[in-house]
């Protein structure tokens, strides 16, 4: 076992770099999907509870931000300092927008005339993140120039059309996590907004996988290659047809379904994304310059960090879920309540 | 300006702004979790209420160091990628440990602390506290570890490209000024802290209100400060040794020292010229710096002009940083002793221009932590690892414009951020330790009301109203 890892120890890190980025994408799209959802809401009812329902997890959730971070700087170096500087602008303004979503939980909380300001810093701010994100993913998927080892390209040439529509591509895929999340954490009216704004969303994440799909495999050849090429389409045809079958369960049971149905799906549904994206990209770390073999650190630097990993993580894991144990079922009734009923209150747990 | 001279600047900037933040949290954590621990064996309505009060603090604060510090994390590649390719083997590992143990361990157990009151035992809550303590302890430990391995690098080996690979564990991370920088900045923090709680019980006794918490805490928090002002001097005094031995001309410029002498004098004050190698002004004591640098009447202490100008660092900002901090520990210690005659007088909790000066300290810890810093930091350029690495070499290849623009940004976001932080805190401060629910009953949180507006508290009986009270609002 040992040995097979040691033999595959690229393979071992990149397997470890996606799963963090899927963690993240999945833990923090719920509550940026929250946050993309805030000011549709009908009511300032519905958006305290909506608020309320991801105050304790959120900063977990973007942890794994921090941790996709280091462990690529740890890992794959290459990747870390020829990406960032890449993409530049995005990353910074990121950084903003994660930086006025999260300062909006502790002030929102505390204003009293001024609230709509803290409203629109988080919605924004959540937006805002999704879109930086999407346009570092277009720009991954377009390539990067690199000379020397080193990025090669000015300020601005991150930027492509294929980057917008992934974007927007993500504001819709993360407000359906967070439309999940909603009626799975939430009732009566505050759901029934969820539901509602589910339909939306889906339409949107759909389409837009759709064009994101099609239009990257029209303009790089690299990835109509790894997809259309012989032995590929077979074996590949899995992933989109799976999606479809997601697509339509997800679209049948918003209204119908139990309430833990639509959050479970969309989750499922960004896995295949990302599966659909390792495809396209695999075998770069910064696509078409540096592979997962060139761009890996110091086998004794490699060594060291295993032993955290496979140690801590897990034990990370679990207290995380925990920590999502702890403040199960539903969020209007309970939180923040010393005394909180047991048991009529927690009609529903999360795992 | 060039794309190095913004990205040094913007570092210079965020970084400062993040540890402010980590100041705050580390020792408030532990003092929260001291209060969650007394309220646990104790059952006295005090520390809950003093609990509950810090924590609103605490969370503001810990908000505002988790969005700054995950700036930074970023800003090493987007700004610093000739560095992060140089150091990535060493310095990647340290960072990737800190995430797992120290920011994973606050992320899980933050919620529980913050929320979580109520629905998990007195005890439980204590543990989360604790555990949010802890993370924030190893933080700090990892990131002083990295800061000190560019300091006093050990362990690890450049190549011909410039790229370091680590030859052993223990030593990149024990390097040689790593105790003495970890035990400095930990006692930083910690004193910090108590300055802030004798400073804002010390505003409440003055006005007379919710005296009973206050003294309790003004009490706690003189004794700490006790302890800790003298510990911070010593711990200073051992870490100016440590640097005299492996960075002799940041210790230089800190004295302001420009020849090599036996037995030099200690420069009180003076201007430090640089274009003329030499002090203007200088109000020196002889014979002092030899004493308290090497213990001996006549020993040899190296001057600036053992190297070229060009490898000096700015010597002004240095030396006069380090003043700021060493006179602000003076201040302190004087303070915490001033304390402890009043209370031996039992006069402590009446005496109002004592209470004063206590509310005056307030933000000093965190200023000489700020200088602390520059010093650390300025003294070791030209070099960003120290003797291996130039800060020049270090810069990542982006344009100045991006950079600069960057650097226009982060300054006003970051002044509106400490503007609004001190209002909320600030008006948090001000209401004090009570037990009301805080502000609004239908907002959720950390003030024992629920969604519905339900409080499931009772309210005091005849509490006084918050300072600008959302009830009148109505929102
Ligand atoms: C002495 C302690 C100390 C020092 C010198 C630094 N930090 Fe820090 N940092 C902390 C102590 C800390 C902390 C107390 O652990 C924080 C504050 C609030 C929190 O959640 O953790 C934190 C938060 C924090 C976070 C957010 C973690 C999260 O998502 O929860 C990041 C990414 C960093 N820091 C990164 C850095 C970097 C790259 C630094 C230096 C260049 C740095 N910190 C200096
Ligand atoms: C008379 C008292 C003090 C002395 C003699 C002293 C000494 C020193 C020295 C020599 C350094 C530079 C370390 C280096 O070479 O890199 C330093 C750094 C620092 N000091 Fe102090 N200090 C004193 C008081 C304080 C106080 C009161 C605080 C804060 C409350 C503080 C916070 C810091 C911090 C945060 C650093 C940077 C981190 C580090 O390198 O440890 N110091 N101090
Ligand atoms: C949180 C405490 C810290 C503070 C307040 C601080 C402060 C500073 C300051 C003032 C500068 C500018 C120095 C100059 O340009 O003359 C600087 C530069 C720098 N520091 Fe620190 N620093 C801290 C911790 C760290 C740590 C932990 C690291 C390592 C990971 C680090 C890495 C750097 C780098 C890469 C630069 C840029 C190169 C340079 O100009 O020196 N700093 N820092």
């Amino acid at each position: 076992m040992i040995a097979f890892l040691t033999a595959h120890i690229a393979l071992v890190f990149a397997a470890l770099a996606v799963f963090c980025v899927v963690v993240y994408v999945l833990a923090d799209g719920l509550d940026l999907g929250v946050g993309i959802l805030f000011l549709a809401a009908p009511r300032d009812a519905d958006r305290d509870v909506m608020m309320a329902s991801i105050e304790p997890v959120w900063d977990g959730n973007e942890t794994w931000l921090v941790a996709g971070g280091t462990l690529l700087l740890a890992a794959f170096p290459a990747g870390y300092y020829i990406l960032l500087p890449a993409f530049y602008l995005p990353i910074v303004t990121m950084l903003f927008a994660l930086i006025l979503r999260g300062v909006a939980f502790g002030f929102r909380l505390q204003a009293t005339r001024f609230r709509f300001v803290w409203d629109l810093a988080f919605a924004g701010g959540s937006i805002l993140a999704a879109l930086c994100q999407g346009l570092i993913l277009g720009g991954l998927i377009d390539g990067v120039p690199v000379a020397d080892g080193m990025f090669a390209g000015g300020p601005f040439s991150f930027l492509s059309l294929l980057g917008l529509l992934c974007g927007i591509g993500l504001i819709g895929g993360y407000a359906l996590i967070g439309a999940g999340w909603l009626i799975l954490k939430t009732e009566g009216r505050t759901q029934i907004f969820a539901r509602e704004i589910a339909h939306a969303a889906l339409i949107l994440v759909a389409v837009m996988m759709l064009v994101v799909s099609g239009w990257s495999a029209l303009t790089v050849p690299e990835v109509a290659a790894r997809w259309f090429s012989l032995p590929n389409i077979v074996l590949l045809a899995p992933v989109p047809l799976v999606t479809l079958a997601v697509i339509v369960a997800l679209w049948r049971g918003i209204w119908t379904g139990g309430e833990k149905r639509t959050f479970a799906l969309a989750l499922v549904l960004f896995a295949l994304g990302l599966i659909g994206l390792v495809v396209s990209l695999w075998p770069y770390v910064v696509p078409r310059a540096v592979t997962v073999w060139d761009g890996l650190a110091d086998p004794q630097s490699l060594t060291f960090i295993s032993f955290g990993l496979a140690v801590v993580l897990p034990v990370v894991l679990a207290y995380q879920a925990h920590a999502y144990w702890v403040f199960r079922g539903k969020t209007l009734t309970e939180h923040g309540a010393y005394d909180a009923p047991d048991g009529a209150a927690r009609p529903e747990s999360l795992s | 300006m060039d794309a190095v001279a913004f990205a040094r600047l913007q570092f210079a900037f965020t970084v400062g702004f993040h540890i402010l933040w980590p100041t705050l949290t580390i020792g408030l954590a532990w003092f929260v979790t001291c209060l969650s621990a007394l309220w646990w064996r104790t059952g006295k309505p005090v520390y809950r209420q003093l609990m509950r009060f810090w924590m609103r603090i605490f969370a503001l604060g810990f908000g505002m160091g988790v969005v700054t510090g995950i700036v930074l994390s970023y800003e090493i590649g987007t700004n610093w990628a000739g560095f992060s390719r140089s150091a990535s083997n060493v310095l990647g590992p340290l960072f990737l440990y800190e995430t797992l143990t120290a920011f994973f361990l606050e992320a899980g157990f933050i919620g529980i602390m913050l929320f979580g009151e109520g629905r998990v035992s007195k005890g439980a809550h204590v543990f989360a506290s604790l555990m949010v303590s802890v993370g924030a302890l190893f933080s700090a430990t990892w990131i002083i570890a990295a800061n000190s391995w560019m300091q006093t690098p050990a362990g690890a080996v450049a190549d011909a490209d410039g790229i370091f690979h680590v030859v052993n564990w223990w030593d990149v991370v024990f390097t040689a000024s790593f105790p003495y920088r970890l035990a400095h900045m930990v006692c930083a923090s910690f004193l910090t802290v108590s300055f802030v709680v004798a400073g804002v019980s010390a505003f409440h006794l003055w006005r007379g209100r919710q005296v009973k918490a206050s003294r309790t805490a003004f009490s706690m928090a003189l004794w700490m400060a006790l302890v800790l002002a003298p510990t911070q001097i010593a711990l200073g005094d051992l870490h100016g040794r440590n640097t005299l031995e492996h960075q002799p001309i940041k210790l230089a410029a800190m004295e302001g020292l420009w020849e090599t002498t036996k037995g030099p004098a200690m420069t009180l004050i003076a201007w430090p010229d640089m274009a003329a190698q030499k002090n203007l002004y200088a109000l020196d004591i002889p014979h002092l710096a030899s004493l308290y640098l090497t213990h001996s009447w006549d020993g040899e202490v190296e001057g600036l002009k053992a190297v070229p100008p060009a490898d000096q660092p700015n010597v002004p900002v240095v030396f006069f940083a380090f003043r700021i901090m060493a006179g602000i520990g003076m201040v302190l210690l004087g303070t915490a002793m001033t304390g402890l005659v009043l209370r031996l007088r039992h006069r402590l909790f009446e005496t109002r221009w004592f209470l004063g000066l206590a509310m005056a300290t307030t933000p000093l810890g965190f200023i000489a932590v700020i200088a602390g810093w520059t010093v650390t930091e300025a003294g070791r350029q030209p070099w960003v690892i120290y003797g291996q690495l130039r800060t020049a070499d270090a810069v990542a290849p982006v344009s100045a414009g991006a950079v600069g623009a960057s650097l226009i940004g982060f300054f006003l976001l970051y002044n509106v951020l400490m503007l609004t932080f001190l209002w909320f805190a600030g008006r948090a401060a001000i209401a004090g330790p009570t037990d009301l629910p805080m502000p609004v009953e239908t907002h959720p949180g950390l003030d024992g009301t629920n969604m519905s507006g339900r409080a499931t508290l009772p309210p005091a009986p005849n509490a006084p109203a918050l300072p600008g009270a959302p009830h009148a609002a109505g929102a």
